[in-house]
């Protein structure tokens, strides 16, 4: 599968060849486990398996919590409580499930910004980064879905304010609002078909997930220096790299027990710490919640849909321009969406000829900023729209677009670059002095060494 | 209805546009005490007297207005909650409530399986949840730091509004409200519920309002969470096992690197 020259899998017993004629599928998993893995990896790499582990865990969860819930706006709050009173080990399974999410995001967020950091994106990965950013858009989609399942009054304000959103779509918005939730109002169909999505998407996003993992074994992985793996020889391509099996299986299993020994903790000990209180409030479409607050992953985004408010100039000049089809709630929208439609463009917009941001002495200290930036703006999200926080999140939201839009293709043409070393194996050698049989060397501390 | 509901969708979408000016920290300016409930933090544990207790100032005190209407009479007997002998749980429902039998098509007394009723007549909000419903505690700029040291804080709000009644009162468009040191806003439609020596406990504690207050509180976190202590158990095996499994594979990578790193393995 991939362009790295390596041991293919040969079946060797009768059998073993006759069903590798028939369906090469040991093959397929023997090549894909064996695949050729950048030795220099550090930490940041783990994260795949924290995702994998994350749907598995939440489709296994999911599965079975279904076979409890009732989805329906009178039995659906009472249900849930049933799992978590009756059912055996039901309350264990709705707490994996509920923070499972939250792990989710935690996990795809440090993912992401590894690729944006270390140029993941770049040239050959496009398609691996765009598919990757359409699981993301799932991931938002399954989760919102599932928020609205247990029926509390975030679960019912939350929808009616996010499908409110596709309300503000000039001529058809109305339409596809009342579409989307099966009448006027959220409402039993609204339930219904979310249960039904939320039941369905995470199958989707399994299936884009082996398109994303297929996609990257292709190109092969990128790696800390973003210098690419060499392809000559088989001989050379094993000076920069071991096989995923076992070398990283075990690396990626040993992050993911310290991982979950943090998740079980919050699970076990606080398991409503994300939560929002008001979800254990049975939803009453008369009463509406002091604020409306989205779960702790959608607060930047939310931050940025509530900071183009009318009073923006660009809002008032592009509501002028377009003769007021585009207000200032329209524009909430589109930014919102554009927000993450930029990030998924990186890699057209990132003009420089360097991949990894290691050796861009420039882009480290935007994209830092980029990171104080998505924590503002989270923080930002979750505080009332008024002064200073208004003036905040417009801000912080103008510097997110700003990153992508501008820092980005700037960088590539001014900025300097320091050299990458030559191959994956000098900067592995240069962290670990090479292998003299077996005396005890003490690694480098400098990598510039 | 229909018109009812566009109504609603256009608040929500005023209240995304600009959610009211209060959210979390310092939004009310309410005095909630942190009281030191057993079952806080990862080892805590419910006190079964002390829910016993709370049970009791339940029945007395708030059942005529609340509701428990998720919480099944039976669980009064489960292991990690009030713990009642079965035969004690029996009397207990049958001495307190009714329920509606729609096979008989009357009322009748109500049996351990049985839900406690679903009291909706003064308007009261349902408690079964309420412990998990409010939080206490948020933390400076909404950033939750104080609930992760001091928890949710949803039993010591109960606990400060039950003791938070300053004595004042007044009457606004034909109704009593009293005024409350914890309750958002500052006035509360509930009079106050709890008078001391109102119950006489079986066990000679002192019935105050400060004692009765924390025993409901402490029995109102338990009709909420009456897992917990099963969760908390889990949660301590898991993190044990996971620790172990950690340095296992810890280990496991270390040795597995060894060579390729040119580093000896002395384990």
């Amino acid at each position: 599968m991939s362009g790295i020259p390596y041991d293919h899998y040969e079946p060797k017993t009768g059998g073993e060849k006759w069903l590798h004629r028939r369906l090469p599928i040991v093959g397929l998993l023997y090549n894909t486990i064996m695949i050729p893995t950048p030795k220099n990896l550090n930490w940041m790499w783990i994260w795949g398996i924290v995702l994998f582990f994350c749907l598995v865990l939440q489709i296994v969860t999911g599965i079975v919590l279904a076979m409890h819930y009732t989805p329906h706006v009178d039995l659906a709050f009472a249900s849930v409580e049933h799992i978590m009173r009756n059912v055996n080990g039901g309350h264990m399974l709705r707490y994996l499930h509920q923070n499972g999410a939250s792990l989710f995001f935690v996990a795809v967020y440090i993912h992401i910004f590894r690729g944006l950091y270390y140029g993941s994106y770049k040239a050959p990965r496009e398609i691996t980064w765009i598919i990757g950013m359409l699981i993301y858009l799932l991931m938002m989609a399954t989760a919102f879905m599932g928020y609205v399942l247990p029926w509390g009054q975030m679960s019912f304000w939350g929808a009616t304010v996010i499908t409110g959103l596709f309300g503000a779509i000039p001529f058809i918005g109305e339409g596809l609002q009342t579409w989307l939730l099966g009448g006027p109002a959220v409402g039993n169909a609204t339930l219904n078909r979310f249960f039904s999505l939320h039941y369905l998407l995470p199958f989707v996003i399994l299936g884009l997930s082996i398109v994303h993992i297929w996609a990257f074994h292709t190109t092969g992985n990128n790696n800390p220096t973003g210098v690419e793996v060499r392809r000559g020889s088989k001989a050379e391509a094993e000076k920069d790299t071991l096989p995923f099996w076992p070398y990283f299986v075990i690396k990626d299993l040993f992050a993911l027990a310290v991982v979950l020994l943090i998740f079980w903790a919050v699970v076990g000990f606080m398991p409503n710490y994300l939560g929002h209180p008001d979800n254990y409030i049975e939803a009453d479409p008369l009463v509406t919640p002091a604020h409306i607050v989205p779960e702790w992953y959608f607060l930047p985004f939310y931050a940025i849909l509530r900071a183009f408010t009318s009073e923006v100039w660009v809002v008032q000049f592009v509501s002028f321009i377009t003769g007021g089809i585009i207000d200032a709630k329209f524009f909430g929208v589109l930014a919102m969406f554009g927000a993450i439609l930029v990030m998924a463009l990186a890699p057209w917009l990132d003009t420089s000829s360097v991949r990894s941001g290691r050796y861009r002495p420039m882009f480290k200290w935007w994209f830092a900023l980029l990171i104080i930036d998505f924590m503002v703006l989270m923080w930002l999200g979750a505080m009332p729209a008024e002064e200073p926080y208004a003036t905040f999140s417009l801000i912080a939201s103008a510097y997110w677009f700003a990153y992508f839009l501008i820092i980005l293709p700037i960088l590539g043409v001014i900025e300097k670059p320091e050299q990458p070393p030559e191959t994956i194996e000098e900067d592995f050698n240069a962290h670990y002095a090479p292998n003299t049989g077996g005396t005890k060397t003490m690694p480098s501390v400098n990598p510039a060494d | 209805m229909t018109q009812m509901f566009k109504k609603l969708a256009l608040g929500a979408a005023l209240a995304l546009a600009l959610p009211a000016a209060s959210f979390a920290a310092g939004a009310y300016d309410t005095k909630i005490e942190d009281v030191a409930f057993s079952f806080e933090g990862p080892f805590g544990t419910y006190d079964v007297n002390q829910l016993q207790r709370g049970l009791q100032v339940f029945t007395e005190a708030c059942a005529a207005c609340h509701g428990l209407k998720q919480v099944p009479i039976r669980t009064l007997g489960d292991e990690g909650g009030p713990e009642m002998p079965m035969d004690q749980v029996r009397v207990y429902a049958s001495n307190n409530f009714e329920v509606f039998d729609v096979e008989l098509d009357d009322f009748r007394p109500a049996i351990p399986t049985d839900h406690f009723p679903a009291v909706t007549a003064a308007g009261a909000p349902d408690l079964s949840l309420m412990a998990k419903a409010r939080a206490g505690f948020h933390g400076p700029y909404g950033l939750g730091i104080n609930q992760f040291f001091r928890g949710m804080g949803g039993a010591e709000y109960m606990y400060s509004l039950l003791t938070g009644y300053t004595g004042e009162e007044k009457m606004e468009a034909g109704a009593m409200f009293w005024e409350n040191t914890a309750f958002p806003g500052g006035w509360i439609s509930m009079a106050p519920p709890l008078f001391d020596e109102q119950v006489e406990y079986a066990d000679g504690t002192v019935a105050s309002v400060e004692q009765m207050s924390k025993d409901v509180s402490a029995f109102l976190m338990w009709t909420a969470e009456p897992k917990m202590m099963a969760r908390k158990q889990v949660g301590f095996v898991g993190v044990l096992f996971l620790t172990v499994l950690s340095v296992l594979l810890y280990l496991t990578n270390k040795k597995l690197w060894a060579p390729v790193k040119g580093k000896r393995f002395e384990g």
